[in-house]
This record gives C-alpha cells, structure tokens and sequence, in this order.
C-alpha cells in the first residue's frame, strides 16, 4: 500500500532508511523543523538547516522516489531564547516560496512555561500574517495534556487561524477527542515508548473513525521507527478492517490536509511517467 | 462506520501479550521490593497503583484515564498567570 509519513525528520536518517520507506511504499512525507539535540547558538544555523530541509533533501528523498515537503520553524525546546527565537522567525520568510514548504512547523510547547507561549503565539501571527498551514508539536509525557490545552487555547483565542489548516500532532487518548471536536486536524506519532503504538493508534481509530486523523512515525535522531506507519498498516490489516480505511488514514488523509498548501504539488505514483 | 470485532476474538489474540504484559508489571514489582530502602512515598508509585485501580473497574475509557493520572493538571486561568496579555 502507498502511504504518507506526515512526520519524519529525515535530516537525522541515513540513506538507506528513504530506500527502505521507498519499499515499503513510502511515496511522500513531511519534515517538520525540529530541535537539533543541542541548542543553536544563532540564526545563521538556521538558516543552514531551512536550507537542507529545502533543498538537500528533496533531492536526497527524489532518488528514491519519495517526495519531500517540509514546514519551518524555532522548536519549543529552544523558545527559552526569545531574542534568538524572533530572529528566526523575522528569517523564516525568506524560505516560505521554496517549492516543498508546507507552512509553519513543528510549533508548541515543551514544558509549558511563559517563553514558550510568548514564542508560539508570535509562530501563529507569522503563519496567519502570510497565510501558512500550521503544524504543532504537543508536550511528552506528563505534560501532555496540559500543553496541549494551552495550544489550543492560543489557537482557538486567534480568529485569523483557519481550524482546518492546522495539524495538531502527537495526540493520545487523553488529547485526541479535544482537537478533534475543535475542528483541527490530528496526528498519533507512532513512538516505541513514549507515545502511542500501533495497537493504541488502531484502537483510536476505532474509538473516533477516521475523519481528520494521520499516523506517523515522527522518526529521529533518537529512539524512534521511521517504519512505523506499515505497522500500524498491518495491525489495522490483522484486525480486519478494509484496504478503503486503512488507505483513509495513511494516504487520502495526508493529501487532503496537505492540498490546502498552496505548495504542495503532489504527483500520484499512479501517474508518474505520464505527461 | 468501523466494524468492532467480538470481545472472544480479541481475547483469542491478546491473552498471550496481555498474560506477558501483566508478567512484566509482577516481575517488575518484585525489583523493586528486593531493592533497598522504601518508595512507598514516591508520588510516582502512587500514580501507578492508582492506575492499576482503574484497569480493575469497569468505567471504560481506562487507557484516557490512566493517561490523566500521569498527568499535570490544566488551569484554564493559566494566560492571566503568565501575563502574556501585557507588555514585556
């Protein structure tokens, strides 16, 4: 089955993970800018990285035959930095034409604290001011659920934010049933321990359908499956629910929610090699 | 609409992983009542025998709910306490 990952941080894999993905029928994914496993000490870092994100890798992931879309930001984990933080942002223009942006990304909240929300409310003003999607980062662990009510109270307490161009990401059984009935979009990160499994991902599925929900692996640097998402295709198989839905929630749902960027140019396997 | 599979079939499955999940938890106990020194205090093995509590009763939702004991509390005052409404 062909199938998006919504969520993967292809600057910290190998080569060798785009010729797996691409078997296992990986035909496009998103890479969300996230926090390096250190600090940046300037924006000038970020500016290299918009450009590997940019340009490096849709050209890495195009030799397998995947497609690259990517979404830009300061992580939450280094919003403690205001100063550096708005210089970010003040850069992020500048990528915002590149032609596998998606929008503004992965934003939110890590240990829920003042700077943390000073610095995602002026990411939502940048997505809102140039019209960009928006993809957010929700809290590990215990403050999960606390984080992710606070970003859904700056998003919902901004009326420029479009609900249903806003992914919210890394929701469990705690946080789903919330985004869900405000309108956004939501996202299970298939982790090994601290997120959600393939099983539990399933038994959401079952619990909410499938209307506006992703899976993905959210594969890093750190512990993390970047072949997670044809887990949760086969759990959802063993389980005997049909091709149709499964195909739903890997595939059909990810292109709906991307086709709102006015980036995304996605070309179906299906037609490729077709003029 | 998503079909639900019967209670038996789910059981036919799981009982081998959810037999080895509960074995894990018991051996995991008897580590720590061989280890010295007490934890009986530990807010942390509070939640967790507060969460074994709700896998034993029959209220439904018991993954959200055990997900909500290892959770901090949402104070919905919580933009006037940072006062992100005034200047800097």
């Amino acid at each position: 089955m062909y199938y998006f990952d919504p969520h993967i941080h292809m600057v910290s894999r190998t080569t060798d993970d785009y010729e797996t993905l691409a078997k296992m029928g990986c035909v496009a994914m998103s890479e969300p800018a996230f926090w390096a496993g250190f600090d940046r000490g300037s924006v000038e870092s970020f500016r290299d990285y918009f450009r590997q994100l940019t340009d490096f890798e849709p050209r890495r992931a195009a030799q397998y035959g995947v497609q690259h879309y990517t979404w830009l930001c300061i992580n939450a984990k280094e919003a403690e930095n205001v100063s550096l933080s708005r210089e970010v942002i003040a850069m992020i223009p500048e990528f915002l034409d590149k032609p596998n942006v998606l929008g503004i990304g992965e934003i939110g909240l890590n240990k829920n604290t003042r700077n943390e929300s000073r610095v995602f409310l002026e990411h939502l003003d940048l997505a809102a001011r140039f019209r960009q999607q928006i993809l957010i980062h929700t809290p590990h662990l215990e403050d999960k659920y606390q984080g992710t009510r606070m970003i859904l109270d700056m998003l919902i307490g901004d009326s420029r934010i479009e609900r249903s161009r806003v992914l919210v990401d890394h929701v469990e059984e705690h946080t789903v049933r919330t985004v869900l009935e405000e309108g956004f979009w939501a996202g299970m990160t298939l982790y090994p321990v601290t997120k959600c499994t393939p099983q539990r991902a399933a038994d959401i599925i079952e619990t909410y359908g499938p209307e506006r929900l992703m899976v993905n692996s959210a594969g890093d640097w750190g512990p993390s499956k970047p072949t997670a998402v044809p887990d949760f295709i086969l759990e959802m198989r063993r389980r005997g629910h049909p091709e149709s839905l499964i195909r739903k929630i890997v595939y059909d749902n990810p292109l709906e929610f991307f086709s709102q960027s006015a980036s995304f140019r996605f070309t179906a396997p299906e037609l490729r090699g077709h003029s | 609409m998503i079909r639900q599979r019967a209670a038996m079939e789910i059981l036919n499955r799981e009982f081998l992983e959810i037999r080895c999940k509960v074995l894990e938890l018991a051996a995991a106990f008897d580590r720590l009542e061989r280890g010295s020194g007490g934890f009986d205090d530990d807010p942390r093995w509070r939640k967790v025998g507060e969460a074994i509590d709700v896998l034993r009763d029959d209220r439904g939702d018991r993954a959200e709910r055990v997900q909500l004991i290892f959770s901090r509390p949402y104070a919905p005052q919580w933009r006037d306490e940072f006062a992100l409404d005034r200047p800097e």
